[in-house]
């Protein structure tokens, strides 16, 4: 998960640039994000991924648990597009299986991050004072471990489960949605307008919803798209080191981990999750770039 | 600037407050106390014993007072004794940070030496093929799992290049050969980084390029070399730096996998050997270093920013 501070730096200025703007419409955005020419094609790679993994119990061609000791570490092509592995389990079917897994904890684990940042970044930011202190300090800490290390540390306390890997990434990666919201709340908590709603008399969960919710949206969907691919990117390092997703179910990961024991009899065990991996993970790069272009006030 | 370290150091403390906090809660969470942990489950003892060895491990007193004396003994640097080995934890650590250390400083120059030109050389050829070549390049990089390239690193150099990967040979006994073992995990940790500092380069001298003093400069008949090395590119490395900082973290947590890979003897396999036999101790104490040391190298890049660039120190 390289620099999980990546995304923030610039992420935090345009959140703070993100001023209201006058509404554009749909077939507006539409065209620019398609004249973007980045963001599709990674929409495109995601939309792909998804429906595979949605429909790939119907899609492989074996039972990704059924062994074979007879078509053991079988070489890509025949009846096995990308062999087998050391059982002489189909990869192919092993590699579409296991995206379930990778994606199912990255979207999860974002949300957790989603949920928890924001709601402390737009409360740290609007309300201000001992909480805003309390808070921003806190997502200090976490900042101050490395990420796979802090959800290396998280996992070996909780134990394996898809549900603390879930918790241990969302952790995590919760510090950069609160520090995006807050940079958000901070711009928009001063300006007229938030004024003129409290002097109409609004309260101030009703000011946070309709004011300060659709401001952080653009520089969050950006972050999220960014998240998800660093998310992946965690998942599978933690199933490789044997924290996260357990065998027999396939992830990625973990298949990359069996598959480093035959690396060079058998490297195609190695090679073709890798490369699902890095498909995904380019995806979310892809709109994760091309939505900053897009939403970025500043380049426009 | 000697008031800009001091306000530096004195924000320092609470951040590494909290670190040491969360750590002793962390490990607080895991189920059954320190003495059960200790013993596993072949040994039993009578009550009387247990109670001896909890009061033996500080475990039998209120949370708030093991809370004291756990940040006394961190101060007084005692990270406690390994469960299984009986070993002093910072003595395991002092063995093993070397490797990890050489490991990351070397994956950041391998970084900086593929990046700084890269990041140049893009920056000035703007929209060209050989830009949009390389930031393709840089994007692969940023999604390519570091272990997975790890892994076929040594997949073509040991079966198609036949060149062998040596052990890992302390730099003290021999620097060639501590070359020898780290280049290639070096290089698997370092791409991803090198990819991410590319695009700031390349975006933080295209944003230096279209300046005024740049303009000026070339206005007054500079040549062109001279504008990139004397005004672009001094100015366009300062943000580069904080980058740099931020992304040490990555390359330390990181040593943890590439480590795993390369089965290089390192803090990374320290603590995950810790973890599978349940020697906590010593996961603490890892975790404890390898953050102080990311904390340590982001406030040395800030002092390093703020000496290059005097606006920092007087804002």
């Amino acid at each position: 998960m390289p620099g999980s501070t990546r995304a923030s730096v610039t992420l935090e200025a345009s959140a703070a640039a993100a001023a209201p703007r006058p509404r554009a419409g749909w077939r507006w955005w539409g065209r620019r994000f398609v004249r973007n020419r980045v963001a599709p094609i990674g929409l495109v790679i995601i939309v792909a991924s998804l429906a595979t993994a949605l429909l790939a119990p119907r899609l492989v061609p074996y039972d990704v648990r059924a062994m074979a000791p007879q078509a053991s570490l079988a070489p890509p092509g025949g009846q096995h597009l990308f062999g087998t592995d050391e059982f002489g389990r189909d990869v192919f079917s092993r590699v579409l299986v296991g995206s379930r897994v990778s994606l199912v904890v990255a979207f999860f684990s974002v949300a957790t991050a989603v949920g928890l940042g924001t709601t402390v970044g737009l409360t740290a930011g609007y309300y201000g004072g001992w909480w805003d202190g309390v808070s921003m300090r806190g997502m200090d800490i976490i900042f101050a471990f490395p990420a796979i290390l802090l959800a290396i540390a998280i996992m070996a306390v909780l134990g394996t489960s898809l549900l603390n890997l879930v918790i241990a990434i969302g952790i995590v990666y919760t510090p950069q949605f609160a520090r995006v919201a807050r940079a958000a709340a901070l711009t928009v908590r001063s300006l007229e307008f938030v004024d003129a709603a409290r002097a109409l008399g609004l309260g101030n969960a009703r000011i946070i919803g309709r004011h300060l919710i659709p401001n952080i949206l653009a520089p969050v969907t950006v972050q999220v798209s960014l998240s998800l691919s660093l998310a992946i990117l965690s998942e599978s390092a933690l199933s490789f080191l044997g924290l996260g997703t357990q065998p027999p179910t396939p992830s990625w990961g973990n298949m990359l981990s069996e598959g480093r024991q035959f690396l060079e009899l058998a490297p195609w065990n190695a090679v073709f999750p890798g490369l699902a991996i890095m498909l995904v993970v380019l995806g979310f790069n892809l709109l994760g770039d091309g939505l900053r272009d897009l939403l970025d006030p500043r380049l426009r | 600037m000697q008031r800009y370290l001091a306000t530096r150091l004195l924000a320092l403390i609470p951040v590494l407050l909290g670190i040491l906090t969360v750590v002793f809660v962390l490990i607080r969470l895991i189920p059954g106390d320190a003495v059960q942990l200790f013993l596993g489950t072949q040994v039993e003892l009578t009550p009387e014993q247990m109670t001896e060895l909890r009061r033996f491990f500080g475990v039998d007193k209120p949370m708030h007072a093991q809370y004291v004396d756990y940040l006394s003994r961190i101060v007084r640097g005692d990270l406690g004794v390994s469960l299984r080995t009986s070993r002093l934890v910072l003595d395991d650590i002092l063995q093993r940070l070397p490797l990890s250390f050489q490991l990351a400083t070397l994956a950041l120059l391998v970084a900086m030496v593929i990046a700084v030109p890269l990041g140049i050389a893009s920056a000035v050829t703007r929209n060209s093929a050989f830009d949009i070549f390389a930031r393709i390049g840089g994007l692969l990089g940023l999604s390519m799992p570091s272990f997975w390239l790890g892994a076929m690193l040594i997949l073509v150099f040991s079966r198609y290049l036949h060149i062998s990967i040596g052990q890992y040979v302390p730099l003290t006994q021999n620097p060639l050969g501590t070359l020898q073992s780290l280049y290639l995990p070096s290089l698997a940790l370092g791409a991803a980084i090198a990819a991410i500092l590319m695009r700031y380069v390349r975006s933080s001298l295209l944003e230096v390029l279209g300046q005024d003093y740049i303009r000026t400069a070339r206005g007054k008949g500079l040549r062109a070399a001279a504008v990139m090395l004397r005004h672009a590119l001094p100015n366009a490395m300062i943000p580069v730096i904080t980058v740099l900082g931020f992304q040490m973290g990555y390359l330390l947590g990181g040593t943890v996998v590439i480590e795993e890979i390369f089965a290089l003897p390192g803090m990374g396999r320290l603590v995950l050997q810790a973890i599978f036999q349940r020697d906590y101790p010593v996961v603490q104490g890892v975790v404890l270093v390898i953050a102080l040391l990311f904390v340590v190298t982001n406030l040395v890049v800030d002092l390093l920013y703020a000496w290059i660039d005097p606006r920092i120190r007087y804002a």
